[in-house]
This record gives structure tokens, C-alpha cells and sequence, in this order.
């Protein structure tokens, strides 16, 4: 088995020049200084393309035509889910699960999964750094079942306090469902130490990637997770395709999570028997074209390098933090620069986030600013919001300078009295 | 024309009837749960007359100005009067158009109000909905 993660032997500068040609939305003068891709990044032509050429050239239905096309688009769709696979590093192919979104594929745990694993008096394990997505679907779960749910809390720097872990787990705990990097602050989880101490004590882990699939190397053979969940459209794909990763015994021993076409063997009137794995989690007709686009997706940013990107982002939030930290009056939130991924959250004082994100919108700079679904970690921070950049492989330095530019004239417009 | 326009800013920056009232005959908050910000209103009525009025909370340019702008208006109305006001009359008042998301920023002030004088749930403009 290759360990890829975070290995920098694949590492070649981006060449961001030629990278920011394939999307055309970056080629107004001056150009839009996107800075939300930790909410949804852009899309390059490759990604259109073969979403286009689907639509225009072998549309149809899969796993059921008998005629060319219709071979050719379930070949396409399962190309997609090999390229998948490989990204991660899944044993077999069959482990991938196409759903709509992280979320999707986390609620698809928590029912099938949790369906047969959770009752009454067990405990499942989060941390405060969760995106709703990671925590709603388990309170409902708990909701369901009567079992408990217990935190793992964040330093001050906004670290996770892997000491307090060990005391955490215990033989009630079933699962631990944590995320790889925080959508808020950056930082990125010892996922590793927190599987290996899961395990020693007995627990199942979810890892939600949705942070790190598309930013680095993420070996799911090397990590042990037991799940694994991330979405296309944070990945340069499109909206409406996600992924759920799986060991392929519990895939098997998992009821279906959506009943319907595609997802059975043979239906009586009474019951039906239900197709092997991945065909029983995937009911109905799926996102066909958005399957294939991610399919390209994952060969964009395979083509320019997970190591690579990972070293350009780090370049970034480095040059984010030197840059902004000078200006008066602004709290960056979370850990140092080597200790996280391509994401800064900060508030200015005197001014709200909205406003910051909406003054900062005249000039052509896009910013997230609110609560990033993720509202106990910001009565953590003690905070309303916050106010979010965050950076992919089309950023660039002259971004960062936009930002710090355009900050400094939010300023001066809302702080000019005093 | 720029969101950020100097009547905006100055309502923001030194709000009218900003505080609260001893013993208010209408007392509401409420939240946008869209973005955490929070405004209270506080009336004090005589005769179906709002004789005074004060706001606080918190919350962005836009959600502090309206609350503001809004307080002005409606001191010396009728309560009935407050009910007949529509979402078009807030966005009039503001005087700037808005995206979809900054809409409710606008509107909290007088869902705020509109809750606590009748308790009318939803946000203005979509009661029906």
C-alpha cells in the first residue's frame, strides 16, 4: 500500500497562470477574488465538458439499456466511481457510494447504520468543530434511539484537546463522528491519533472530508476509517453528487437507506432482496452527469497535484495571516498557519461580518460571513459570525492583497468617526 | 447605487429610539436566524397610539438602520397602522435594493414588531406563503 497522505514527493509548483485559464469566471478585468471555496468552489472546463458531452453526445439512463449509449453512460458513471476510488484509496470500487452530498452521505449512516448499531445508553462521539452536517443527523439519531451524545472540546487556539479522548471513550461509545479540517477554522484534526484510539476502545469512525478530500491526500486504507464523506461540488465538480466511502462488510451488512429502482435484486408484492453494494445505497435514478463531472473533477486535481495544492494553500494562509493581522482591530480566529488548511475566519471590531462580507462584495471580493453552519463552535468563539476567506488552487497572492485592500476601505468607511 | 450610503451609515452609527422602556405594554424579540442578528422592540401604547417607542440589539448595517429608520416612522401611529405595513414599505423606507439574503436583514425590524402587536409569525411579505 502507497501512503500518500500529506506526501510532498508529488509536489510541483501549481502553475496557477494556466490553472485560473480553465475557469471562465475568472476572466473579467480585474477579476472576481473568489474567496468562499470552503463553501463551494468554481468549476473548470474539463468538468463542463464531460458533463457536456454526456448531455450532448450518450444522454441516457444506466444500468438498464440495452442500446450503445446507454452502455456507454453506465461506463462513464462507474469510470467516475473507479477515479473515486483511487483518489482515496479505497480496496475496491464498490465501497464508493454516490449520494447528493456529505450531508446525504452521513445521514445515510446514521439511518442504516444506526438503525442496526445504536440503541439506548450508547454514545457517539463528536467534537465541538462539527459542521451541522456531522452533528444534526446524530441528534436525531440519539433523538431516535436514547443514546447520548458527548464533545470532544477545542483549545483556546482552536485545537482539539485530544487529551480529554481518552476519557471520553469508554465501552458505551459506538461511534466517533469527527471531520478531518474545520470549515470554520482550518484546523486540522489528528485523524489518525483520534481513529487509533476509537478503535482501541471499540468505536466505529466517520470521518467527514468534506474539508480535506479536495485539499490533500486522503488514504482511507493508511487512516482505517471506518466511513469516509465528502462532496463533489467542494472539489471543482458539480452540485448534487457527493460520496460516502464505506468497509465493504459494514456496506454488506447495512440495511438500504431510500427504497426504489436500481437498489433491489427482485421485488415481490410482500419483500424484495436487494442488490449488492454500491447499487443498494443508490435507489432511483442518480446524478448521472454530475457522477461523470466529478469523475473529471478528480482528475483535474489529480492532474495538478493534491501535494502540490496542499503547498499552494499553505502559501496563501500563511501570506493571509501576515497580511491581515496588521490591520487595526481585526481577531483571527482559530490555529497558527501551519496548523491548519487554506481557511481564515476573523471579525473586525466595530464592524458586523455581514457588512464586512457586503462592502467587501462592491469590490469584486467574495467572502462568506455568518455562522458556516456550524453555530455551537460559535458560541464557542463566544461570536454572532465570523467573517470567512478560503482558498483553492485559482487563488492567488494578488487575491490576498484584494482582500487586504479591500478590508482596509471597509474600515475606513465604517470606522471613520471614532 | 452602493448599499453602504451615508443615510445608512449614520443611522447605523447613531440610531433613533435606541434603548429599552421600564414597563412597555409590548415587549418582543427575535432572532434571523439566517445570520444571529437580534433586534427587541419595546412599546409603550395609549389608545391603540404608540406613544413611545425603543429598540436594541445587534446585528449589521442594514438590520440596525431599518429597526432605526422604522422606529421614526411608526412613533404617534396607530397600532393598526404598524399591521398594515408591508414588506415594499420597508424596502421603500430603505431606499436601496437588496439581495434576497439582505432582504431579511431589512425586514426583522418590522417582523419584530408585527409579532409582538399581533403575533404575526412569519417574515413580512411572505405571511401567506
Amino acid at each position: 500500500m502507497t501512503q500518500k497522505t500529506m506526501q510532498t514527493s508529488d509536489y510541483r509548483p501549481l502553475d496557477v497562470q494556466a490553472i485560473r485559464g480553465d475557469f471562465p469566471i475568472f476572466a473579467d478585468t480585474p477579476p472576481l477574488a473568489f474567496l468562499d471555496s470552503a463553501a463551494s468552489t468554481q468549476t473548470p472546463r474539463p468538468v463542463v465538458e464531460a458533463m457536456d458531452a454526456y448531455y450532448d453526445t450518450y444522454r441516457s439512463n444506466i444500468h438498464r439499456g440495452i442500446y450503445r449509449i446507454s452502455e456507454e453512460a453506465t461506463d462513464q458513471y462507474e469510470k467516475a466511481r473507479k477515479k473515486i476510488a483511487n483518489l482515496i484509496n479505497a480496496p475496491r470500487t464498490s465501497q464508493i457510494v454516490f449520494t447528493r452530498n456529505t450531508t446525504e452521505s452521513i445521514n445515510l449512516v446514521a439511518y442504516s447504520w444506526g438503525s442496526m448499531n445504536i440503541s439506548e445508553g450508547d454514545e457517539i462521539v463528536l467534537s465541538d468543530l462539527e459542521h451541522h452536517s456531522n452533528l444534526v443527523p446524530w441528534q436525531m439519531l440519539a433523538q431516535r434511539t436514547g443514546a447520548t451524545l458527548r464533545y470532544l472540546e477545542i483549545t483556546d487556539q482552536g485545537l482539539l484537546d485530544f487529551t480529554q479522548l481518552q476519557d471520553i471513550l469508554s465501552e458505551k461509545t459506538k461511534l466517533v463522528a469527527i471531520t478531518h479540517v474545520s470549515n470554520v477554522l482550518g484546523t486540522i484534526n489528528p485523524i489518525q491519533s483520534v481513529i487509533d484510539a476509537a478503535h482501541a476502545a471499540g468505536a466505529m469512525v466517520l470521518v467527514d472530508a468534506a474539508q480535506s478530500v479536495p485539499h490533500f491526500h486522503v488514504d482511507v486504507q493508511q487512516l482505517d476509517c471506518d466511513f469516509l464523506a465528502f462532496s463533489g461540488h467542494k472539489m471543482c465538480g458539480p452540485t448534487g453528487v457527493g460520496v460516502l466511502y464505506g468497509k465493504l462488510d459494514l456496506l454488506e451488512e447495512m440495511p438500504p437507506f431510500l427504497g426504489g429502482g436500481s437498489m433491489i435484486r427482485s421485488v415481490e408484492r410482500e419483500v424484495s432482496t436487494y442488490a449488492d453494494v454500491p447499487a443498494k445505497f443508490e435507489a432511483g435514478t442518480p446524478s448521472i452527469a454530475e457522477a461523470i463531472g466529478l469523475g473529471a473533477a478528480v482528475d483535474y486535481i489529480s492532474e495538478a497535484g493534491l501535494a502540490s495544492i496542499h503547498v499552494h494553500e499553505q502559501e496563501l494562509i500563511k501570506y493571509a495571516h501576515d497580511r491581515l493581522q496588521d490591520l487595526e482591530g481585526i481577531k483571527i480566529y482559530g490555529p497558527a498557519p501551519h496548523q491548519k488548511a487554506g481557511v481564515i475566519s476573523f471579525n473586525m471590531e466595530g464592524i458586523h461580518p455581514h457588512d464586512i462580507a457586503g462592502i467587501l462584495d462592491t469590490h469584486n471580493v467574495a467572502i462568506r460571513a455568518g455562522h458556516h453552519c456550524a453555530q455551537p463552535l460559535m458560541k464557542k468563539l463566544d461570536v454572532i459570525a465570523t467573517a470567512r476567506a478560503s482558498f483553492y488552487l485559482y487563488n492567488t497572492i494578488k487575491d490576498v492583497d484584494r482582500l487586504y485592500e479591500a478590508l482596509q476601505k471597509a474600515q475606513a468607511l465604517m470606522i471613520r468617526r471614532k | 447605487m452602493n448599499v453602504y450610503q451615508e443615510e445608512l451609515l449614520d443611522h447605523y452609527e447613531n440610531p433613533s429610539n435606541y434603548g429599552t422602556l421600564p414597563n412597555p405594554d409590548i415587549s418582543h424579540e427575535e432572532d434571523n436566524p439566517l445570520c444571529g442578528d437580534k433586534i427587541r422592540m419595546d412599546l409603550l401604547v395609549e389608545d391603540d397610539t404608540i406613544k413611545l417607542v425603543r429598540f436594541c440589539g445587534h446585528g449589521c448595517t442594514i438590520s440596525i438602520a431599518a429597526a432605526s429608520m422604522l422606529t421614526e416612522k411608526i412613533e404617534g401611529k396607530t397600532l393598526t397602522e404598524v399591521k398594515n405595513l408591508t414588506r415594499d414599505d420597508i424596502l421603500e423606507m430603505i431606499g436601496i435594493p437588496l439581495g434576497p439574503v439582505r432582504v431579511k436583514c431589512a425586514l426583522l425590524a418590522l417582523k419584530v414588531l408585527k409579532a409582538g402587536a399581533y403575533g404575526i409569525k412569519g417574515w413580512p411579505g411572505e405571511e401567506d406563503e
